[in-house]
């Protein structure tokens, strides 16, 4: 019998106060009865429309049977066969968009919480894993070599997939530490980086090499890469060039773009006084965009020791491309949200720190391409009074690999072109993830990542 | 990890350290730049490319310990390793086809001005290398520069050597002279490169600078490196770092270069203390 529960289970929490003066995970994860209780909740519906909101497939109401059942480590084998991330996309994913969207208990009530489900038997895994018996993997190697340019999440997604058909995959990281996005984005209070580690060093027991320092492009071409007698390479470098405003005093000293002043505290911890890197400590912090990069910053800043941290956003909050789950925990932890306020001029002090930033106060307009109402400026202005500015107003795919690699074709966001998703126009070449489609989730470059591997098995077996 | 095959000290505060790195030596180029990290807790530190062996699988870097990061690096020895070694970055120099250039570097600038000194004089091309110290204690590669330069103009702060004055100033009588240039090559601190740069717009000739702003990863993903060039935004690390000198706003990076002086200082000084308290417990 079914658990008719309306609402999911709660999942415990830090205090708001409490979580943001340290770098702490927030979300606490369930207990065994929490998630037992919350698998009771699914219906097991026969046409499992969870299953299709899913990028990367998870056949949820199996992996969900069997938590109920309390056989965790057998949910987590259901839910490892499709996801190779799964401690990872149970954190990150925009479950509430995808797999819950579609989940008939949501049509009266709240959906099943399958993301937190998926976190759960992932902790279970983890913090049982020296107990089980050691996965051996023992694939027979098809003696192919495919090199993968990027450890995000699309590249060890691709990696993970090729490595079980028996391919030797190497993987090439231009940062020092594996995983993207992951280490350098994604804060360690939404995404612990042990996490990140663990889910890597699992893919390195399946035999896949990881070379770190590795700027591809620079250090090797692909076109050296097919020299040196790879059969197929796959390119996700992800969509790592910021975006500036393009504003007056934006060279300001103290003004970051959000990839720099989450990669020196995410990747390079200088947050914590034993490492060397520094950053600037602001009094008053406004982060400029409404997405998930802005509320991760924004939490940062929070967490650095700022007084005061603001989203300044040009359109209202139902605009926010952000999740609502990150919107609602950086109200909680006090971010304060200047909503229709559009940045035009940042003012310096007389050393070049950012000591103002004026902006047009905005009205909502028209609705224009992307749905979302056009803001206008009013014709007032505002002055915030602010020693740093974080600009979190999107990204594009880095040159490096388009530059360096000749007829491969690119658009001109610099976005690589491909037929279905995944192939390019260079052959042997594929591609997924950001580098393809520009900034977008974790979980759609994992689904790219999984569907290049498709397709490059398939070009190797017709070759 | 990536073994120092060689270190020596070319003054007190200047040290050059070649490192086994045969990826990175097998392309590396006059003008590219690697990026260093000695250890799990040390920042990346970006440094341009002073030699390269591709035989030996060698590259050599010159750095000057100013800070806590460099002296970090300045106490590691020969047979001891860095953790990460990343290269080539950057675009390389342009360099082919030049007939007389004037190489200018301003003190530790030298060590990144002379790799293009010596492949333009193996290219055939007439080179003139203007280069200024504080005072002769600092001078370094002196005999490299020598060895690969048509006339070598030695200029100090204090007369001690060489001439006394600028680089600015033997540059300009240089042009005085009539000397014409295809192009000039500076290299040092910013102040020092925006008045070279002042002094050949009046004179029309070209002029190309290597920019050292502060960066991260060095792939183009944090744009803490942008400078302002012809009044857009650069990336030092994939645009340059190599731009030219009468389109860079010199007073913007100089500004931008000072960002993070206080916590430097206080780093250095932690960093010291604990040095000075370790020979204490010894």
């Amino acid at each position: 019998m079914a658990n008719m529960q309306m609402n999911k289970t709660p999942m415990p929490e830090a205090d708001p106060i409490e979580r943001s003066r340290c770098f702490e995970e927030v979300a606490k994860g369930y207990t065994e009865e929490q998630a037992i209780n919350e698998a009771k909740r699914c219906l097991n519906c026969k046409n499992r429309p969870c299953v299709s909101g899913c990028p990367v497939g998870v056949r949820i109401p199996e992996f969900i049977a069997k938590v109920a059942e309390g056989d965790f480590e057998g949910a987590y084998a259901v839910i490892k066969q499709t996801n190779s991330l799964p401690a990872v996309c149970g954190r990150v994913c925009p479950q509430e968009s995808q797999c819950e969207s579609k989940c008939v208990r949501g049509v009266k009530g709240e959906s099943v919480a399958i993301g937190r489900l998926e976190r759960f038997c992932a902790d279970w895994h983890m913090a049982h894993a020296k107990d089980l018996p050691q996965t051996s993997y023992g694939i027979p190697k098809n003696d192919k070599k495919i090199a993968v340019i990027g450890s995000g999440p699309s590249g060890l997604s691709c990696a993970e997939s090729l490595a079980r058909r028996g391919y030797e995959v190497t993987v090439f990281e231009a940062f020092h530490t594996a995983g993207g996005v992951l280490v350098y984005g994604i804060p360690q209070f939404r995404l612990p980086k042990e996490i990140v580690k663990a889910e890597i060093d699992e893919l390195k027991k399946m035999g896949v090499e990881v070379l770190l320092d590795m700027v591809m492009g620079r250090v090797i071409t692909i076109d050296e890469l097919f020299e040196q007698g790879y059969d197929a390479v796959f390119v996700g470098t992800g969509a790592g060039l910021p975006r500036f405003l393009g504003i007056p005093g934006e060279n300001s000293c103290g003004v970051y773009s959000a990839n720099e002043f989450l990669t020196r505290v995410n990747l390079m911890k200088a947050y914590k006084e034993e490492y060397d890197t520094p950053i600037y400590q602001a009094r008053s912090v406004a982060v400029v965009g409404g997405g998930n990069v802005a509320m991760d910053a924004a939490r940062c800043a929070k967490r650095l020791g700022a007084e005061q941290v603001m989203i300044v956003y040009r359109r209202g909050e139902s605009e926010m491309p952000a999740r609502l789950e990150e919107i609602h925990h950086a109200k909680e932890e006090g971010i304060i949200f200047k909503l229709l306020t559009n940045p035009c001029e940042i003012i310096a002090d007389e050393r070049g720190f950012a000591k103002q930033m004026v902006c047009d106060v905005m009205v909502l307009g028209e609705p224009d391409a992307s749905g979302r109402r056009s803001p206008e400026p009013s014709g007032e202005k505002i002055t915030l009074d602010v020693d740093s500015v974080i600009v979190a107003v999107g990204t594009s795919p880095n040159p490096l690999i388009r530059m360096t690699t000749p007829g491969l074709e690119t658009d001109r966001r610099g976005c690589i072109v491909t037929e279905d998703g995944v192939t390019s126009s260079r052959p042997g070449v594929f591609a997924g993830g950001d580098a393809v489609t520009g900034a977008a989730t974790v979980i759609l470059a994992m689904g790219a990542g999984k569907r290049a591997a498709d397709a490059i098995d398939a070009y190797i077996q017709n070759k | 990890m990536f073994k120092i095959v060689k270190k020596e000290s070319l003054n007190a505060q200047t040290d050059r350290m070649t490192v086994l790195a045969p990826l990175v030596a097998a392309k590396a180029l006059p003008g590219q730049f690697v990026i260093l990290r000695a250890d799990e807790y040390a920042e990346r530190i970006p440094l341009t490319v002073a030699d390269y062996d591709r035989e030996a699988g060698t590259v050599t870097v010159i750095f000057q310990k100013v800070g806590m990061s460099t002296q970090k690096i300045g106490e590691l020895k020969e047979g001891e390793s860095l953790l990460d070694f990343v290269g080539p970055l950057g675009t390389a120099s342009h360099l082919d086809g030049l007939r007389r250039v004037a190489v200018i570097g301003g003190g530790l600038g030298c060590a990144i001005a002379y790799p293009q000194a010596k492949y333009l004089h193996a290219a055939g091309a007439q080179v003139d290398m203007i280069v200024g110290f504080r005072n002769a204690d600092l001078i370094i590669l002196e005999e490299e520069m020598r060895a690969v330069s048509t006339n070598l103009i030695m200029m100090t702060d204090d007369g001690s050597k060489g001439e006394r004055g600028f680089v600015t100033d033997a540059l300009k009588a240089q042009l005085e002279a009539g000397v014409e240039y295809d192009e000039v090559i500076a290299i040092g601190p910013p102040v020092m490169m925006k008045f070279v740069s002042l002094l050949t717009k009046q004179y029309g000739v070209k002029t190309i600078v290597s920019m050292n702003p502060i960066m991260i990863d060095g792939t183009g993903m944090c744009g803490g490196c942008r400078v302002t060039v012809g009044g857009k935004i650069k990336f030092a690390c994939v645009d340059g770092p190599e731009f030219d000198g009468h389109e860079v706003d010199f007073d913007e990076l100089i500004r931008r270069n000072s960002a993070y002086v206080p916590q430097e200082r206080e780093a250095a000084h932690r960093y010291n203390c604990n040095l000075m308290k370790q020979a204490e417990e010894k």
